[in-house]
């Protein structure tokens, strides 16, 4: 069984379709990760996952239960990370976890609540409130609340905005601890480095979902060409690149310049008249990132909330 | 797994509000600086005079003297008979409940006594709970009695003996001899207090979790709108409590207020309105999207009920529609059980149309929040 099974999902806001037919399937133990840029409707698709928002068309099931007729039995399953941090400012780690527990019914609060702060590493600050906790540790006391209950399903949005690299990492971490464990995750994020982290990736853009697989996959599947460039003046050799036909993104990385196309035959050819022109520029061919992808899909995609 | 109730849930809530009510301390000094404040500022600053005042009149002979002598009080402007009591108890009750402001009682032998010229007397019993309600009509009263009878004897005997028979005019303040303004104006500020405070602050209960975005996670849990509603709710109740001991012993203390009547009727009246004020505080939540829009409506809300309750004027000098639209105030309800116990010593037979009132508040409000809740973020 799929964790999330989900087809045709539309969301509308006012005339703004935010959701637009969004299909997607996670399986058991799986962590897949979500991207697309700012106001893609990540959020909105996790929000209707976890049945705070009702779409306004699609079918669908999370952990087997009907996403319009049983929201309740699916609040009880999964545990939801919101992207702004949500619990409790003047509420102190270990009464905010009391809280969760108590609302989930879990019994004794005090063990499990002791045992989530170990497991996490809160014990030592439980007695201090959430609001003066650092982004690192709000982020640590919301993903231990949301896993408190055992959830089957995590829904995390944006977990590490905001979150020093280290913590960072034992988050990740942390969530393949979990994952190993029997535990599906659908993560949305905006770092490359995340979702090569993950088993699968849905790339969301402007409602749309508009590549889904492996990481190698979406790269291979996009079909663009990636050329590295080296030599000197390169920052000459950027203007003349951009805007010639074939030529997608131009992207100084270092010493060197990273140029990428879609179509191969009028990138070959774009380069070899500015080699022409600019001595002593060597090209060679590179290798196609999914961040080049990404910025490809952004740069492609027309932005209907406008 | 019970998806409607479940106590510990409800306790999860209960515990999670205190503890935050107890960190706010700008609102729990506000909880206990306001009421005080309030009830000085007010109990004695306030004071004032109003007409046409409903009456009963105990009368059983229908001679010409009785009938100028109604009519004579009728004219003054201060008096409206509209009704007709067959007994002192009945009359009594009427004023405890607070139908009438003035019982007339003119005795079957008083149109004999008149005609023998035997020291005639009329009784007139004037509810003092609002002292300056029933002054004007009472300072009018001795003359034009007197007056009408003279007319009258004038009318039935052609030549007026005058000196014959003084009138005895007979007046009883009642529940308030002394006139003392206070007396109206602090069990009045008890609702107002109430009102003012607990109405506010559970008006903002949702939209401030939708601020601070705690919403988002309360919905993403199992609770269900039941339980969110009374969790927030129920510590407000208490608070509401604390504020009626404050101000009723403040009333003993300061302003020595005589208490009439049952404290635990008192206190269950109390307990209804507070019920019915923090309910409306949470509806108003669950209409206003921001902080400042609950605020605005709770203050939209009270003007009206502060003005048109009887609180700040005497209910009964306001025009017919005022008195109508006056009934949709809790408040105005409340105002007249207190006054009606505490000074009138008023039994539940008496106050219990106007609890009934304030029950059918609570059932309105909690309805129409439950039904304005949103379970989503939609």
């Amino acid at each position: 069984m799929n964790a999330i099974d989900v087809h045709g999902l539309v969301k509308r806001f006012g005339d703004k379709t935010v959701v637009d037919h969004v299909t997607m399937t996670v399986a058991e133990g799986e962590i897949v990760g979500f991207l697309g840029p700012n106001g893609s409707g990540k959020t909105t698709t996790i929000r209707i996952m976890c049945g705070l928002l009702t779409p306004d068309e699609g079918e669908g099931t999370v952990l087997g239960f009907n996403i319009h007729t049983e929201s309740l039995r699916i609040k009880r399953e999964v545990g939801y990370m919101t992207q702004k941090f949500s619990f409790y400012e003047d509420l102190t780690i270990s009464e905010n976890l009391e809280f969760v527990a108590r609302l989930y019914r879990l019994k004794p609060v005090e063990e499990h609540v002791a045992k989530t702060l170990e497991e996490l590493g809160l014990t030592t600050r439980r007695n201090q409130l959430a609001g003066t906790l650092s982004g690192g540790w709000k982020q640590r006391l919301a993903l231990a609340a949301c896993i408190m209950h055992k959830p089957k399903l995590l829904l995390l949005d944006e977990p590490t905005a905001g979150v020093d690299p280290k913590a960072r990492r034992e988050f990740w971490d942390e969530i393949h601890r979990l994952a190993s464990g029997g535990l599906t995750v659908l993560v949305s994020t905006h770092y490359m480095d995340e979702a090569e982290r993950c088993h699968r990736i849905g790339y969301i853009s402007y409602g749309k979902m508009l590549a889904t697989g492996t990481v190698d996959e979406v790269v291979k599947n996009a079909g663009l060409t990636t050329f590295v460039l080296q030599g000197p003046r390169l920052d000459q050799v950027a203007d003349a690149l951009k805007g010639r036909p074939g030529v997608d993104q131009v992207a100084p990385f270092g010493a060197t310049l990273h140029v990428v196309g879609s179509d191969k035959a009028k990138l070959e050819k774009a380069l070899a008249d500015v080699e022409k022109q600019h001595k002593g520029v060597t090209v060679k061919p590179g290798e196609t990132s999914l961040e080049d992808v990404f910025i490809q899909f952004m740069s492609g995609s027309k932005d209907n909330m406008a | 797994m019970n998806s409607v109730f479940s106590f510990a849930r409800l306790g999860a809530l209960l515990i999670k509000e205190f503890i935050q009510m107890r960190r706010d301390r700008i609102t729990f000094a506000m909880m206990l600086g306001v009421p005080l404040l309030q009830l000085v500022l007010f109990g004695y600053a306030i004071n004032n005079d109003p007409k046409s005042l409903p009456a009963a009149l105990v009368a059983t002979s229908n001679d010409p003297y009785t009938r100028a002598i109604v009519a004579a009080l009728q004219t003054t402007g201060y008096y409206r008979f509209d009704h007709v009591a067959q007994s002192a108890e009945e009359a009594e009750f009427l004023m405890a409940r607070g139908d009438v402001a003035f019982v007339v009682t003119i005795p079957a032998d008083f149109g004999r006594r008149v005609e023998r010229g035997d020291n005639p007397q009329i009784l007139i019993e004037a509810d003092a709970t609002d002292p300056a309600a029933a002054s004007g009509a009472i300072s009018t009263l001795s003359k034009v009695a007197s007056q009408a009878l003279l007319r009258a004897q004038g009318m039935q005997e052609a030549a007026a003996e005058n000196a014959r028979g003084q009138l005895d005019v007979v007046v009883h303040q009642r529940y308030n001899p002394e006139g003392v303004s206070q007396y109206n104006i602090v069990p009045g500020l008890l609702g107002v207090i109430l009102q003012m405070t607990l109405v506010m602050m559970t008006s903002i209960a949702l939209t401030r979790e939708t601020e601070r975005g705690t919403m988002e996670n309360l919905l993403a849990m199992p609770s269900s709108p039941f339980e969110i509603m009374l969790g927030k709710v129920l510590p407000y109740l208490v608070v509401g409590g604390v504020q009626v001991v404050v101000v009723l012993s403040a009333s003993k203390l300061l302003f020595a207020i005589p208490f009439a009547g049952s404290i635990s009727l008192l206190l269950s009246a109390v307990l209804v309105f507070v019920l019915a004020l923090v309910l409306l505080g949470y509806t108003i939540s669950t209409i206003a999207r921001t902080q400042m829009q609950a605020l605005q409506l709770t203050f939209f809300f009270f003007l009206p009920s502060i003005l048109l309750s009887g609180f700040m004027f005497p209910y009964r000098g306001m025009p017919g529609w005022a008195q109508t639209f006056g009934e949709i105030f809790p408040l105005t309800h409340f105002l007249r059980i207190t006054r009606a116990v505490m000074l009138k010593g008023a039994e539940l037979p008496a106050v219990a149309g106007e609890i009934a009132w304030l029950v059918a508040f609570v059932g309105l409000f909690a309805g129409v929040a439950l039904v304005r809740f949103r379970r989503t973020l939609d």
